[in-house]
Parts: C-alpha cells; sequence; structure tokens
C-alpha cells in the first residue's frame, strides 16, 4: 500500500513537472512574437542602433545615421514595439559587431531590448549596400536578414523593405511601409487641393491642385487611379484620374456626384449620384458609367465604404429620419442598420480585416471616432475631449486609422492605434488638412 | 401749311426727338450716375447694378434684391420647409411670376457641423425641396436649377448656434 502511494506521488511530481516545462517552453516560445488580437498594450523593446559604415567616409557614415533613423522611427509608427534610446546602449558605436556570433548579446538584454536590429551600409559611387539584421536578443537567434543593393536613391525604399520584413517575421502579415495617403488640403477660402503623402507623412505632393474645390478623394487597389468630387465645372461632379498618366473620366451628371469608394481589387466604385433628384448609391464602371443602382430609398444615401471582400458595403443613409450607419449585401439586396447609438453617425470605413467599422459620430455636439463590430458588438469610442475628429480610413492591414483632428486649432491629419492608443500628428501644411484616406499596399519600395 | 397743322409736324418731331434723348440719357446713366443700391451680392457675379432715380425702376430694384437677398433656412440635419421658409418661397415665387424670363439656380448649404459628404447630400436636398416647392406654385422646372455646396460656402464663419443658422440656408442667384 505504502509503495503505491509513493509512486503515485512519483508520477504526479512528474506530471506536474512536464506541465510545468511545458507552459516555460510556451512562454519562451512566445517572447517575440506579437499577438495581433491586442498587441499595443505590451509594446516589445526594441533597439536599432546606429548602422555601421562599411568602409568609413562621409556619405557613408551620413547615410549610416538616417538609415538608423527612419528604421526605428518606421518600426516605431506601427505601435508594436518601445524603441529603447541609444544614449543608454552598452556597445561601443565604432566597434560593434553587427553579425553574430560577434554580438555580445548580454549588453542588449541589459538595458531591456529583446529586439535587436543591426545594420551595415557600404556606399560606393552612386551604389548602397545595406545589410540589416533583425536579432530576438533573448534567444540570441537571428530572425531575419537581408541585403539590399541599389541605387543610392533607393535607400528609403530599402529600409521600408526590411521594415515589411520585420513585420511579416513577428505578425505573419505584411507591413504597411509601401503605403501613402491621400489627404484634402486648403490655405485659401473656396479652394480645396488634394495631396499625397508617404504613410508617415514623409514627401507631401499635389495630386489636384487646380484652384477649385476639389474632395473626398480615394485610391482604387492598385494605386493607379484616384477620385475625387470638383467644383471644376461648378458644380460637385466626379472625377477619376490617373495618377502617373495624364488621362481620366468624368461623371457630370445632374446633381451631386459625391464619395467615391472603389471596389477592393477591381477598376469599378461605387458613389452616391443624385441625377434622379435623390441622392442614392450606384456602382460604376472605372470609365464612370453607370453599372447599376445600389440603393433603393428615399432619403439621403451617401458615403459607400466596401467590406474587403467587395460583397457588402456599409453606407449612410437617413431613411430612418437622422443619418445612421447601413450594411448593404449585394447579393441579397438586404440591408441591415448597424448603428443604433447617437442620432448622427456618419463617413464609415470598413477595416480591411473585415470585422469592424470605424465611423464619425456626433453627438451632444462633439464630433469623434467611432469602432464597431461588423455584427454590431463591441462599439468603442477611440477619441474623446480632443476637439473634432472626422474621416476615419483603415491603414491596409488594419492596425492603424488615420483622421482629422481639430485639437491643435486647425484641422490636421492624425494617426492612432485600431485600439485608440498612440494618437499624433502624421504632418502639417499651410491652412487645413482633412478627407485622408488610406491606400492598399502598393508594393513600390 | 396752317399753323394748326405746323403745331402737328412739330410735336410729331419733337416728342420723339425727347424720347430719343431721354433713352440715351438712360443708356448713358450707369457711366455718369452712382447705382441708388450698392448692396454686395457675393454670388451675382457678372451681373451690373443701375441706379435709377424712377420710383417704379426703384420698387423693381428692391424687388430683385429682396429676392436675391432672402434666403430660405432650414433646421439643423433637415430640409424641411417650416412656415417662415414656405412664405419666403412663395415671395420668390411671386418674383419669379413678374419676371416670366428669369433663370435661376437654387444653392443648398449647410452648417460645419455633419460631415463633408453627407452635408453635401443634404444641401442637395435644401435646393431640390425649394425647387420643388416652387413647382407646385406654379413655376416652370426649366427655370430652376440647383447646386450644392454642402458646408463649403459658409456666410458666417463662426462656430456657434447663431452662425450655423444663418449658413442653413437655401439661396437664390439669377443666371
Amino acid at each position: 500500500m505504502g509503495y503505491l502511494y509513493r509512486s503515485r506521488r512519483k508520477l504526479a511530481a512528474g506530471i506536474l513537472f512536464v506541465l510545468v516545462w511545458l507552459v516555460v517552453q510556451a512562454g519562451w516560445a512566445a517572447d517575440y512574437e506579437i499577438d495581433v488580437t491586442n498587441p499595443f498594450l505590451n509594446k516589445i523593446p526594441l533597439a536599432v542602433p546606429l548602422f555601421k559604415p562599411m568602409a568609413g567616409g562621409e556619405g557613408e557614415t551620413r547615410l549610416a545615421a538616417k538609415g538608423a533613423d527612419l528604421l526605428a522611427a518606421s518600426l516605431e509608427f506601427t505601435g508594436y514595439f518601445k524603441l529603447l534610446n541609444r544614449a543608454a546602449f552598452l556597445i561601443n558605436p565604432d566597434t560593434y559587431r553587427i553579425v553574430a556570433p560577434g554580438i555580445n548579446f548580454q549588453n542588449w538584454t541589459t538595458v531591456g531590448a529583446e529586439l535587436l536590429v543591426t545594420g551595415g551600409v557600404l556606399l560606393q559611387g552612386e551604389t548602397v549596400t545595406l545589410e540589416l539584421r533583425l536579432y530576438d536578443t533573448v534567444q540570441e537567434k537571428l530572425v531575419v536578414g537581408k541585403r539590399y543593393r541599389g541605387r543610392a536613391d533607393g535607400y528609403r525604399g530599402m529600409v521600408h523593405r526590411f521594415c515589411n520584413e520585420v513585420i511579416f517575421a513577428l505578425t505573419g502579415s505584411h507591413g504597411i511601409f509601401d503605403s501613402r495617403i491621400i489627404f484634402v488640403t486648403s490655405s485659401k477660402a473656396g479652394v480645396k487641393d488634394i495631396y499625397r503623402c508617404a504613410f508617415d507623412g514623409h514627401n507631401p505632393q499635389p495630386v489636384v491642385a487646380n484652384e477649385q474645390l476639389n474632395l473626398s478623394p480615394a485610391w482604387s487597389s492598385d494605386g493607379k487611379w484616384i477620385a475625387y468630387t470638383s467644383y471644376a465645372k461648378g458644380k460637385p461632379d466626379l472625377y477619376i484620374k490617373h495618377t502617373t498618366e495624364k488621362r481620366g473620366h468624368q461623371v457630370l451628371k445632374k446633381g451631386t456626384s459625391i464619395s467615391p469608394a472603389w471596389v477592393p481589387n477591381r477598376l469599378e466604385l461605387a458613389a452616391s449620384l443624385s441625377h434622379t433628384g435623390d441622392p442614392e448609391i450606384y456602382l460604376l464602371t472605372g470609365t464612370g458609367k453607370v453599372i447599376r443602382r445600389l440603393t433603393e430609398n428615399r432619403g439621403i444615401d451617401v458615403s459607400p465604404s466596401w467590406s474587403p471582400d467587395g460583397r457588402r458595403f456599409a453606407f449612410v443613409s437617413k431613411r430612418s429620419g437622422t443619418p445612421q450607419i447601413y450594411i448593404k449585401d449585394t447579393a441579397s439586396g438586404e440591408s441591415r442598420r448597424l448603428t443604433y447609438e447617437g442620432k448622427n453617425n456618419t463617413q464609415p470605413s470598413w477595416s480591411p480585416r473585415g470585422d469592424k467599422i470605424a465611423y464619425t459620430a456626433i453627438e451632444k455636439g462633439q464630433i469623434n471616432i467611432r469602432v464597431i463590430g461588423v455584427d454590431g458588438s463591441g462599439l468603442r469610442q477611440l477619441t474623446i475631449n480632443s476637439g473634432d475628429n472626422e474621416s476615419p480610413s483603415w491603414s491596409p492591414d488594419g492596425s492603424l486609422l488615420v483622421f482629422s483632428s481639430t485639437r491643435e486649432g486647425p484641422s490636421r491629419i492624425y494617426v492612432m492605434n485600431a485600439f485608440g492608443t498612440d494618437q499624433r500628428r502624421l504632418l502639417t501644411l499651410p491652412g487645413k488638412q482633412s478627407e485622408p484616406q488610406w491606400s492598399s499596399r502598393l508594393g513600390n519600395l | 401749311m396752317r399753323k394748326s397743322r405746323w403745331i402737328y409736324v412739330a410735336l410729331l418731331l419733337v416728342v420723339p426727338g425727347l424720347l430719343l434723348t431721354t433713352a440715351c440719357a438712360k443708356k448713358k446713366a450707369p457711366k455718369s450716375m452712382e447705382p441708388v443700391q450698392s448692396e454686395q451680392t457675393t454670388t451675382d457675379a457678372g451681373d451690373v447694378q443701375t441706379g435709377d432715380l424712377d420710383e417704379a425702376a426703384r420698387q423693381k430694384e428692391l424687388a430683385r434684391n429682396l429676392f436675391l437677398n432672402e434666403d430660405v433656412y432650414f433646421a439643423y440635419d433637415s430640409y424641411a420647409l417650416d412656415g417662415e421658409a414656405q412664405g419666403v418661397l412663395k415671395r420668390k415665387a411671386e418674383w419669379l411670376q413678374t419676371n416670366g424670363d428669369a433663370m435661376v439656380l437654387i444653392e443648398g448649404h449647410c452648417d460645419e457641423r455633419g460631415t463633408v459628404e453627407y452635408n453635401l447630400a443634404l444641401g442637395d436636398r435644401r435646393a431640390a425641396s425649394s425647387k420643388n416647392f416652387l413647382i407646385t406654385l406654379g413655376i416652370d422646372a426649366v427655370r430652376l436649377a440647383t447646386v450644392s455646396y454642402g458646408e463649403e460656402r459658409p456666410v458666417d464663419m463662426g462656430s456657434n448656434e447663431e452662425a450655423w443658422a444663418k449658413n442653413r440656408r437655401a439661396k437664390f442667384v439669377i443666371k
């Protein structure tokens, strides 16, 4: 009897040991994987020391510093990482090694880094060679390493390609570093221009700047076309313009032709047209010809936004008395109301992940961004007590939102994480900026 | 000729002569005289105000200015016409009946609250409501064009109830 008792205890101890071992292993394995369901609360500490100039020389040293700063800022932009201060690093920037096994990982774990990116830059004439490596400092192993070689003016693109690799390695989905943001800017009354910039606000460029009132820009999925509303002919007409070649199409019907929204991965778009006397949503070809009507309801129907599979769209309708957001299935033709809180819900933006819709809610004189599940659950408000916040648009991976905010006074373009944290300004131009739209991944690095 | 005949000849020559000179004077008036009314109507591009001391013409001018400056107002997020709005439109209809060949553009506007695209659609409906009411009062639809400016052309740049109320309007412009 006693013998059995002792062996049962050993068995229990044995099982307990195995369980503990499994849990600990799982803990270690999850060390550098990002939980995409709520990743922004526990940012991963990341160290990006200055890149090493491989041959020396002023040009190379400058590129080395620029590259490290750009990579750090770009990864920080995603909201997944906490960038550690270089001043606290224990390494000697002149002599430290950028390739394991030469790396002393304890130097990094001591300052709290769980991830490390090292870089080496070689500049030969106009050609730059850039080596980048992402290390897990705890497991002391290489996660991903790449070498890029090309013209020096493609340097920024190289850094961003590696950033995409980092995000892919850690989350399983591609990063947003090859996406762009299009928006409206106005520095004098009655004139609104359309501009675009990189995902981080870099290099703003005019897209439509013709001394007219231009509104509501929208990118096609392939990034080759922009649709927008313009008063160039004295009334709100819809224009479809190629982004690089000088060609385009126009919808010059009676009434308002507004709020374009391209169908994902197709050269078709939905827009609100009121040529029959009542604003309804129609499906149009990429050349502006009406294919068919999508809504049938007297009263205002406007602002379509497509689901990522292009089968459903969210839109604004006043059919129940106040502007609310509805979802329509194009196959079944059925519409259902999505928003019930508040008397003014507009500007829906369907997340590329398919599960959530961001929109603008006006309640008690305050204008704020809210997010709701496509099934109507999980309503949250993402902005509060920070001026008027409107016009949300998701990043192509559904992890970030771009929107406009008047919290500083004049309307500016802001970015925040999908859960509403890390709200920061994207860029500043003279006058006011508004109506931002985030492109797909354009693959143009 | 007999004296009486000469009188007739004289009248025949003089009266048209007088009329002709006054007509010429009328044509020259815009250059030499100040306009009686000097209203600023920002949407009245290209139209010349003619000042005239003739009472009938002055009344005509007052009526025209009222037509241009009296806007139709709307409640927040609404394109319904209340009693006052209908009164304004009745006066517009009267003017349009009197000035049978006038063609107009009805502009629909919104206050800054509400979002850009929704307000473009709302402005469109405000212009359409006004047009439809005028049609029920017998005005030919062909004479009434509409356009929406959404929240893009406020008349008052303030951010308060008073400014917003002024901006929620349908404005009439003579083409």
